[in-house]
């Protein structure tokens, strides 16, 4: 092929320049976020990050917690994007060990309670935390007399046979961190207590959108079982996504001592960043009342910074357990595949 | 009769010295049919998935323990499949006779009906089998009032219930392709043997079964390789008790990070369906008869036909429309327990669901408007019908007339149904990495689904084309381009509406969506319909039906369309 006249060349590659650029004056920075599906914000609050810094912010949406994870690693070398949130801390150490974030101490932290930063290096922040507990239909428990379990060595009385719906921990991150709570409470005794629960006919499902929309009898789909495990958020978003106006929540949580895991969920700057001042101001964004306090209502997840203010429908309806489960991300990374084993080798049989 | 093969032995047989310009020129006439598909297929599979699995397979994961384990998954796997598939045809077969040969009001609608399942997201199926099934759901309800001292409790075990779910899914496949060839078959053949005195069971099974037998299997295999790589149905219906490899991969990867082990599994996996894939191209021999006038379907007539046509049509609608129809209803419901009256549940009509879908109350970012997502669902599929039958029709012409180069290339094509969707997400992920984020991607991952199934449509139609039509139109001065018009398309109008279908139903069900990154921009109504039901209360519950049944209704609507939609008609010659 005869090549082209150079001058003719350099005017068409000159003018399609200039069309580019004249097309998009000032073109904004473009700042990626890598998240899991369930991450959610209020678009004014990400126009303000946008027009205070000049930049366009892109979600990526990468599947559930640990493919987003899976993903994340694979492409550490050449990274899709320059922010990750949604790693929470039984996926923690998987990410600090791959060491795919880079270290940054926000000043943001001095308003968040230490109890929450578990990476002493800064490189994973703590943003949110939520706490995976028992939810239970109200009418069902009035209107049988039955009195509400309050601990997990209660969920083994006879009268609460065929009640509890749970989810499989190898399928589902609400039901790991609910065989996580069992583990924190009983320590290595933890299998007898499942065939304890396996015996009192509980329920086990693939996840989350099944146990609670198609098993539980308090949600939309009336299922057979009056318990599952869910979120302590659950009864305030029943209210505020009711079908009539209510003044008092279907459900409710059973907060008994170590009845409930803490997940807390962390955002990190990927290794191999181009935008690192963007990325940490970005980081610092997160952590600001702003963005805390938007939390609750897209996520229904609490918000870290103490400052930051809680809708009415959390204060009213959700509630907060005053003795959480909780283990500590290594210990949790060493053991998961073991606990899940014998988890499966109890309930599966 | 005609068939490829023998218009290749024929070639063959004629003068030997033209015999190996012949074979050169054959070789590149194919080649150049298979550039591209096979470019595409190298492009979007076979590169992505040999990275991936290059980076992760490690020989320490072969030890006994683990092959151990899997013999028992690999078991199960083909366990369930063979029972699914044969369950399906004994369903699909004479659902595909009823459509092609009978006559009866609500027949396309009831065909489309069919198809919808197929499409749907898995929790949406298993949500409508629940409003129907469920302790208060509207068979439970209904039979409560009929007899109000029993209960009504129906607890089928989750084997069963897996396999139902795979009928109700995968029954269109049989009824579109079974019932493309049956509706092809010349009606001669028939009629000639009921003159000689066979009665009706004796026709079916001495000539109309053996003239389908290359339709059937199609359809046995990919019914066989949607079964096998099973995944939504498996983790939901299966209890977490029943594990087949694709489960077992997903498990692997994403839960326990134990890439090496997936990766094992996946070629596993791989290597059952090129074997299932090899069996099945040895023994479809690709020889129907075509026929220049196609059998007509009319009204039953005598009293067994109605007997068969109303039983069939009966069972049908209720297998296929009652759980279908359950949605739409409870879209339209609202669900009231008053307080301290919980067995009482008040039912009660409602468009609060559908008027909510267009308000972004809590102005999110990835608020989805509906007509944004249904223009977005609609885009992406007619990008895949057009780009899958681009791709697929040169593949299928090719290994209609198969040579020796075809017979290595037959069972290849099926692979990617067989390949874990997860291992090639990731190896889609490391290979072309921030491209992932074009939308135009969208299209092209739906394609690599759609293609096997728009092969296998096309394939055994074009097959039934004697080559002697080509070649008098050819004689009689048509260009190779006019003969294609005037003689293959009008031929293969049902089999290309049967694969316009399918690649049409199967991007509009989102297969690709564990794939790719998908963009928050561009989102598709089940993505809708899975961000509803991620979060608790009735609000959130019912918005999901609503759009469930947008879709639905869309899926309905579009395959009546397809349908409507005609080529120039066979009858001309």
């Amino acid at each position: 092929m005869k090549p082209l006249h150079f001058p003719l060349s350099t005017l068409l590659l000159s003018s399609f320049l200039f069309l580019l650029s004249s097309c998009a004056p000032a073109q904004p920075a473009t700042l990626t976020i890598m998240t899991h599906d369930s991450f959610a914000v209020s678009e004014d609050v990400v126009k303000a990050f946008e027009d205070a810094n000049n930049v366009k912010v892109v979600f990526l949406p990468s599947g559930d917690a640990g493919s987003m994870l899976n993903k994340a690693i694979l492409t550490k070398d050449a990274p899709l994007a320059d922010v990750m949130f949604g790693v929470d801390n039984t996926f923690l150490s998987r990410a600090l060990d791959e060491d795919i974030f880079e270290s940054y101490a926000s000043p943001e932290l001095q308003n968040i309670p230490d109890e929450f930063k578990l990476d002493p290096s800064n490189r994973a922040t703590p943003v949110d935390y939520g706490d995976v507990c028992i939810n239970y239909d109200k009418n069902y428990f009035a209107e049988n007399n039955l009195a509400v379990p309050q601990s997990l060595e209660e969920l083994m009385k006879p009268e609460y046979n065929g009640l509890l719906v749970v989810e499989n921990p190898a399928t589902s991150s609400t039901g790991l961190a609910f065989l996580l709570a069992t583990v924190a409470h009983y320590g290595d005794s933890f299998t007898d207590y499942w065939q304890a629960l396996k015996d009192n006919g509980v329920v086990v499902v693939d996840g989350w959108e099944t146990a609670y929309y198609t098993n539980f009898s308090g949600s939309s789909g009336k299922g057979p079982q009056s318990m599952v495990v869910s979120y302590a958020s659950s009864p305030a978003a029943e209210v505020i996504f009711a079908e009539t106006l209510l003044d008092d929540s279907p459900t409710a949580s059973i907060l008994g001592p170590d009845a409930c895991f803490r997940q807390i969920e962390f955002v990190g700057i990927l290794k191999g960043t181009q935008n690192h001042a963007l990325a940490e101001k970005f980081i610092d964004f997160m952590l600001s009342e702003q963005f805390q306090e938007d939390m609750p209502l897209q996520m229904f997840v609490y918000p870290v910074n103490q400052n930051a203010v809680l809708p009415e429908a959390f204060l009213k309806y959700a509630q907060i357990p005053t003795q959480p489960a909780t283990l500590s991300p290594a210990e949790i990374a060493a053991n998961r595949d073991a606990w899940i084993q014998a988890w499966a080798d109890v309930m599966m049989r | 009769m005609y068939t490829g093969r023998q218009v290749n032995r024929e070639t063959s047989k004629h003068g030997n010295k033209a015999s190996l310009y012949t074979c050169v020129r054959v070789y590149l006439s194919t080649l150049s049919l298979w550039l591209l598909p096979l470019t595409f297929l190298a492009l979007a599979f076979f590169f992505p998935l040999s990275k991936i699995l290059a980076f992760t397979l490690s020989p320490s994961t072969l030890t006994l323990e683990n092959l151990r384990n899997t013999q028992h998954v690999v078991l199960f796997t083909f366990y369930q499949a063979t029972l699914s598939t044969l369950l399906t045809l004994l369903l699909g077969i004479p659902s595909a006779i009823l459509f092609s040969r009978f006559d009866f009001r609500g027949k396309s609608l009831l065909r489309a009906l069919t198809a919808v399942p197929f499409l749907l997201p898995t929790v949406v199926v298993a949500a409508s089998f629940n409003s129907l099934f469920g302790t208060h759901g509207l068979l439970s309800t209904f039979y409560s009032f009929l007899f109000p001292l029993s209960s009504f409790t129906l607890h089928p075990s989750p084997f069963i219930l897996i396999l139902i779910a795979h009928l109700f899914y995968n029954t269109t496949i049989v009824i579109r392709i079974v019932g493309a060839a049956l509706s092809n078959l010349n009606p001669k053949l028939e009629q000639a043997a009921r003159s000689l005195g066979a009665d009706s069971l004796r026709v079916w099974l001495n000539v109309t079964l053996p003239l389908l037998r290359p339709s059937i299997l199609a359809a046995s295999l990919l019914v066989f390789l949607f079964d096998f790589t099973s995944f939504g149905v498996i983790l939901l219906l299966g209890n977490s008790q029943l594990s087949t490899l694709e489960t077992e991969i997903y498990f692997q990867a994403v839960r326990q990070f134990n890439l090496p082990l997936a990766a094992l599994l996946s070629i596993i996996q791989l290597l059952c369906t090129l074997a299932v894939s090899i069996l099945y191209s040895k023994y479809a021999i690709r020889s129907t008869q075509y026929a220049s006038r196609s059998t007509p379907s009319r009204r039953p007539k005598t009293l067994k036909q109605k007997l068969f046509t109303t039983s069939l049509i009966f069972l049908l609608s209720t297998f296929f429309i009652l759980p279908l129809a359950s949605l739409p209803f409870r879209s339209l419901t609202r669900l009231e327990a008053d307080r301290g009256q919980r067995s009482e549940v008040q039912y009660g009509f409602t468009t609060d669901y559908y008027k909510e879908l267009f308000i972004n109350r809590r102005g999110s970012v990835f608020y989805v408007p509906p007509f944004q997502a249904i223009l977005n669902s609609l885009t992406y599929a007619s990008a895949t019908v057009i780009l899958s039958i681009l791709l697929g029709f040169p593949a299928a012409f090719a290994l209609a007339h198969p040579t020796r180069l075809e017979k290595i290339l037959d069972p290849l094509i099926m692979l990617p149904l067989g390949s874990s969707a997860v291992m090639l997400g990731l190896g889609f992920i490391i290979t072309y990495g921030k491209w992932l984020a074009s939308p135009w991607l969208v299209p092209f991952a739906h394609t690599l689904i759609a293609l096997p199934f728009v092969i296998r449509a096309l394939q055994p139609a074009i097959a039934s084309i004697p080559n002697r039509l080509r070649q008098a139109a050819s004689t009689l001065g048509a260009s190779p381009l006019e003969v294609w018009k005037n003689i293959d398309l009008p031929i293969l109008r049902r089999a290309t509406l049967a694969a316009a279908t399918f690649a049409f139903t199967i991007s509009l069900g989102e297969f690709g969506a564990t794939l790719l990154i998908s963009r928050p921009e561009y989102p598709t109504i089940p993505v809708a319909i899975e961000r509803f039901l991620s979060q608790p209360g009735g609000l959130n519950y019912g918005q999901a039906m609503a759009m469930a049944t947008i879709l639905m209704a869309l899926t309905t609507a579009s395959i009546l369309l397809i349908e409507k939609f005609r080529l120039p008609n066979a009858s001309e010659f």
